[in-house]
């Protein structure tokens, strides 16, 4: 395991020495305070007689997961662009690790800052809830929801990473298919009838509004969760491409 | 310690490396010499397990590369060719890493300062890798090579880049590791063989087409009989007498530089040193001798040499 956990230090130390995340962080905790105190504001403006759980969770955690997408390509744009890109990809493929153990540890990396940079938002509820005590298992499914879909998002990030040497592209692929995929559905009228039911399910927004409801529904964590095996197969073979591209 | 059979390996069409054997005994230093791409870097990503031949196999210490990756490259250390290093990490950081991803026994810190030790890394320690000059950088890929002290030890183009003086060290470098394990080493450089090598392997176009000891290929590269002279005098005059002196075959001007100094090619009977008595005679009748060397084989002329004598129809790079 020591090698595994050598492998998750180097991905962390990676993340949190350098500054970018940390510029990450500060926008995405800026614009998520801005939309806590708007949706707040508007919660206690016009909020009378509505619930709290469609009425503030509900919009607000929609809007973060706005905010997550802009960032999450920010976050995983380097994972494997940078290492081809520097050549140190070959330090790693020479070194007695296997290839999961690889990605593993840059999945789990990129999993750490979003767990602190979006943990942190745990503060808004916080700030209610000392103000006045509410029911908690909305949130609790909000936040499972949310693992759920950053993981599945993050995933698709590194992938894409893993295809390139240069982050830019990477992180503009990864933009344009984490929005798609929550955007997928948004114009129902849009779709031919016969294929609603399929692009719904395939749409993130469609397996997110459940938990934003306090809804967990087994069907939902499985389709996160298929999207987190499918990508990490796809970069497993991204990573095998060495044999026969004869490249980094 | 390293053998490999029928080493192929295609990308896509191209062939980059064909039906590679060879073996290395253990405590050897081999270089693998050839120019760019004639498959050194291929045949070294294969021997690490970067990438599995698409035909043959090869192995470390006994231990199948394609069929136990993870315990051969437990045996291997490998120094790229574009020596990459996190530059925001510091030496000890770095090597800290290494030693512990490669599954070093026991304590870290202490191969962490060997291997500082041995490549002259201690006062670095704490340096930030992308702040290191690019012979210090040179010094770090080699530290973390051998920070596990493996059995085998492979370096593509460990001197490329560097001053002459980072280029004396490094080789020094290379034969005092020489004695804990085998090295191989690539080169596109012919006098970096000599230098280092015991064995040569010489590639082209990713087939071996010669494996000799350094002595072998000293000979064939210093002692083709050609003797290169630079003299001032008359043309003419100068060649009759050149060719008045013993053993001289053929004489032939290469260059004639403003100010009247030749510069001659002297063939001489195989096995005859005809130098000193070219300096005498040309000497006696009263010429400025400028130069006179043996004329060394370019790595170019090898191959022409070596194809040409392996019954080339397809001769040169």
């Amino acid at each position: 395991m020591r090698p595994f956990f050598a492998l998750l230090g180097k991905e962390l130390q990676g993340f949190f020495v350098l500054p970018l995340v940390y510029f990450v962080g500060a926008v995405f905790l800026a614009l998520s305070g801005y939309y806590f105190y708007t949706n707040l504001n508007a919660f206690i403006t016009f909020g009378f007689g509505e619930s709290i759980v469609e009425h503030l969770w509900q919009r607000l955690y929609g809007d973060i997961v706005r905010v997550v997408i802009t960032v999450i390509p920010l976050v995983t744009m380097r994972v494997y662009a940078e290492e081809k890109n520097l050549g140190t990809i070959e330090l790693l493929y020479t070194a007695p690790v296997r290839d999961f153990e690889i990605l593993a540890a840059k999945f789990l990396a990129c999993m750490s800052v979003f767990v602190v940079i979006v943990g942190s938002t745990t503060l808004y509820p916080y700030l209610i809830w000392r103000v006045q005590p509410f029911d908690l298992t909305q949130l609790f499914a909000i936040y499972l929801g949310l693992l759920l879909l950053i993981s599945a998002m993050v995933s698709i990030g590194i992938w894409l990473s893993s295809l390139t040497e240069t982050q830019l592209i990477a992180a503009m692929f990864t933009y344009g298919a984490t929005l798609l995929l929550w955007n997928l559905s948004w114009n129902e009228a849009a779709v031919p009838g016969d294929w609603l039911g399929f692009v719904s399910q395939l749409c993130a927004y469609d397996h997110f509004e459940p938990f934003a409801r306090g809804v967990v529904d087994l069907k939902d964590v499985a389709y996160y969760v298929a999207i987190v095996v499918l990508m990490g197969w796809l970069t497993m073979r991204s990573m095998e491409s060495r044999q026969w591209r004869g490249r980094r | 310690m390293i053998e490999a059979f029928n080493l192929t390996k295609d990308y896509g069409r191209f062939r980059a490396v064909d039906d590679v054997s060879f073996r290395i005994e253990q405590g050897e230093i081999v270089g693998l010499l050839g120019p760019n791409g004639s498959g050194k870097t291929t045949i070294m990503r294969m021997l690490t397990g970067f990438f599995a031949p698409t035909v043959g196999t090869c192995s470390l210490g006994g231990v199948d590369v394609i069929a136990d990756p993870r315990e051969a490259r437990r045996r291997v250390g490998y120094l790229p060719e574009r020596v990459a290093l996190y530059p925001h990490m510091t030496v000890r950081g770095f090597l800290g890493f290494i030693a512990k991803v490669r599954g070093v026994e026991g304590r870290v810190e202490s191969a962490v300062g060997d291997a500082m030790e041995v490549c002259g890394l201690t006062s670095m320690a704490g340096r930030h890798i992308g702040k290191l000059s690019k012979g210090y950088r040179q010094r770090v890929g080699i530290a973390q090579a051998i920070i596990h002290q493996p059995q085998v030890l492979i370096l593509d183009e460990p001197t490329v880049g560097l001053d002459p003086r980072q280029i004396v060290e490094i080789r020094t470098l290379i034969q005092t590791l020489a004695g804990l394990a085998t090295v191989l080493l690539s080169t596109h450089i012919l006098p970096e063989v000599s230098a280092t090598c015991r064995r040569v392997l010489i590639l082209d176009r990713g087939k071996v087409i010669a494996t000799d000891t350094v002595e072998e290929l000293t000979e064939k590269t210093a002692g083709r009989g050609e003797t290169l002279l630079r003299v001032e005098g008359a043309e003419a005059e100068v060649i009759a007498a050149i060719r008045g002196t013993g053993a001289v075959a053929d004489v032939e001007v290469t260059e004639r530089a403003p100010g009247g100094v030749l510069t001659l090619v002297v063939r001489s009977q195989m096995g005859v040193d005809v130098r000193p008595g070219l300096a005498r005679t040309l000497v006696d009748r009263g010429y400025l001798v400028h130069e006179i060397s043996p004329r060394l084989m370019s790595l170019e002329d090898l191959f022409v040499d070596i194809l040409a004598k392996s019954g080339g129809s397809e001769v040169g790079p």
